[in-house]
């Protein structure tokens, strides 16, 4: 008896906080069939908003998978005065709220800033531009591909690179060809995530873009700026598409899942 | 000498590990570092391989100082204990892997690893996995993979320690007429006397970061250099102040010139041996007999006897 109740709760749960609502703007997108949903996302600013979310997403996960590799690599194998107080800087991310992020690369980087300021004096715009909202998305992303790497390091230990380097490797081979797919399914994982969370970021890119229609307008910003102003076609269709580019990054982290354990076979 | 190590100390923070270690391996030997966990024996093998640095003193291999060089470019093979398989690579690319790295012709790779795998027996699993093979598959594979750079010394560190009874024996003896084929300059690490005794040509026993003694099996089992060695060695009992081998001791129901008496409080029959547990002096010792033997004294619990050290037994005076 309890567990039927219990199933029932979880499944109400479920419908009115995740099945309804993306049920109803799937419904409203394609409520007069598939050609409003395709003009909308076609138009010039939709577009343009498409090219803008990517570039900043792709520059953020290069970034984020760089920085995470090495960072892993730093955690887990070598001992560092500080090591623990890096750890907890990676995870300050998960913590803090992106709109203080967007704050705070601003009071760092705006205009009126000394850092900022001296950037400018050299022609390079960070707020209010690319590089800003780049720096944000990396922000907000930071910790998941360190996180998911650092397990399967672990695991790994390093036994495996010795032997490499006994046999002749140097260190930049070991990495490529013993340390890189010994992790390669938890970095597929990691990355994935990271630009899921890339892809719909919101809050710090908020800040940081000075949300300039056709500038600086990622796919998020642009839902929402089309529903203040009641286009709600385009803020749905956009809001689908974001919905579906979700849908499909995690059937993909559900792909890589379950290879972590049988690596190899 | 292949490899001659000069007073190697090292500490790991501030505990020591090795002290003062000097060793000398002949070219072609087959040695065995022996000793206690914990006595520094894989600290040792490991500074040898470039592994680890020492602290102070050198590491000459082939004649050449090896102590500033890195692993890479020691050409030395090191199998672990764990096998350190690369598990992403198939068997045949394990093997081949030291000859990618050397950038070496195909098919000069492919002639060379398949040797190697007819030669650890391994020819027909050349496409498996690691995870597809029982351990010691993967401890000869993780051989054939050291042996494929045509190393000046292999080093293995208690290469036989993950494996159950049956394989280790066997894998021993295999190991023993590998080196009679190959006659690399081989050293290992064991805590095992017996497969220290049965597979090298040389032991060099290790405890609490030094070398104790060093010599053939047979002058360290019986010219032992202290009480330590000579315990870590083989069985040991202890009668008239001294320690001896328990199958080096006569034991007779009447009195002996030199003998002491004991009483007998158990007769354990293992198979072949029969272990008698005497109390002499308000000692407990044990002496080791055949079992004809046994049956002809009719030994029992309670039983007087004398006991006295075979002739040309070796035994050590105990320091009181």
């Amino acid at each position: 008896m309890a567990k039927h109740v219990l199933r029932v709760v979880a499944v109400v749960y479920v419908l009115f906080l995740l099945v309804l609502p993306v049920a109803l703007i799937v419904w409203r997108t394609f409520g007069d069939g598939l050609a409003p949903f395709a003009e909308a996302l076609t138009s010039p600013s939709a577009l343009h908003a498409f090219t803008v979310t990517l570039t900043v997403a792709g520059w953020a996960v290069l970034a984020n998978t760089v920085f995470g590799v090495g960072a892993a690599l730093l955690l887990v194998r070598h001992e560092f005065p500080g090591k623990r107080l890096l750890g907890a800087f990676i995870d300050l991310p998960m913590a803090v709220s992106p709109v203080v992020v967007g704050l705070a690369l601003i009071l760092v980087y705006g205009r009126f800033s000394p850092l900022g300021g001296l950037l400018e004096s050299w022609g390079i715009q960070v707020i209010f531009s690319t590089p800003g909202m780049v720096l944000a998305t990396v922000f907000v992303s930071l910790p998941l591909v360190v996180r998911a790497v650092v397990p399967v390091l672990e695991e790994l230990g390093d036994e495996q690179e010795q032997a490499a380097h006994t046999l002749g490797a140097s260190r930049l081979q070991s990495f490529v060809r013993i340390t890189l797919p010994g992790i390669r399914w938890a970095l597929g994982y990691g990355v994935v995530l990271c630009l899921a969370r890339s892809l719909g970021e919101y809050g710090a890119v908020a800040v940081v873009s000075g949300r300039l229609v056709d500038q600086t307008q990622t796919l998020t910003l642009f839902v929402e700026e089309r529903f203040q102003n009641f286009d709600q076609p385009a803020a749905f269709a956009a809001a689908t598409a974001l919905a579906l580019i979700a849908v499909v990054t995690l059937l993909f982290t559900k792909l890589l899942r379950p290879k972590d354990r049988s690596d190899g076979n | 000498m292949a490899i001659e190590v000069r007073d190697v100390n090292k500490s790991f923070g501030t505990t020591p590990v090795l002290h003062d270690v000097s060793l000398d391996v002949a070219a072609g030997s087959l040695t065995a570092l022996l000793g206690p966990s914990g006595g520094g024996k894989s600290t040792l093998l490991r500074v040898i391989a470039g592994l680890e640095r020492p602290d102070t003193g050198t590491v000459r291999i082939s004649g050449v100082d090896a102590t500033r060089l890195s692993p890479q470019r020691r050409n030395v093979g090191f199998v672990f204990q764990h096998y350190a398989a690369f598990k992403h690579l198939t068997v045949f690319r394990n093997v081949a892997f030291g000859l990618e790295i050397r950038k070496r012709p195909k098919d000069e790779i492919r002639k060379r690893v398949m040797e190697l795998l007819e030669l650890v027996h391994l020819e027909k699993l050349a496409d498996r996995y690691p995870s597809q093979l029982s351990g010691g598959q993967r401890q000869r594979m993780a051989l054939a993979r050291a042996l494929a750079v045509e190393p000046q010394v292999l080093l293995l560190d208690e290469p036989f320690g993950a494996l159950d009874a049956q394989v280790r024996k066997e894998l021993r003896t295999w190991l023993r007429r590998l080196h009679d084929e190959v006659h690399v300059t081989t050293v290992f690490v064991t805590h095992d006397q017996e497969e220290a005794i049965e597979v090298a040509d040389t032991i060099v026993v290790l405890a609490g970061g030094e070398v104790v003694q060093a010599g053939s099996p047979g002058e360290v089992y019986d010219n032992p250099a202290n009480p330590f060695v000579m315990r870590f060695l083989g069985p040991v009992t202890e009668i008239g102040g001294s320690l001896v081998r328990p199958h080096d001791i006569e034991i007779s129901p009447d009195p002996v010139e030199g003998g002491s008496p004991a009483v007998v409080s158990r007769v354990v029959r293992l198979g072949f041996e029969v272990r008698v547990e005497v109390e002499i002096g308000g000692h407990e010792a044990w002496v080791q007999v055949t079992r004809e033997q046994a049956d002809r004294l009719g030994l029992g619990p309670g039983d007087t006897v004398h006991l006295r050290p075979a002739p040309g037994a070796r035994s050590l005076v105990l320091a009181l």
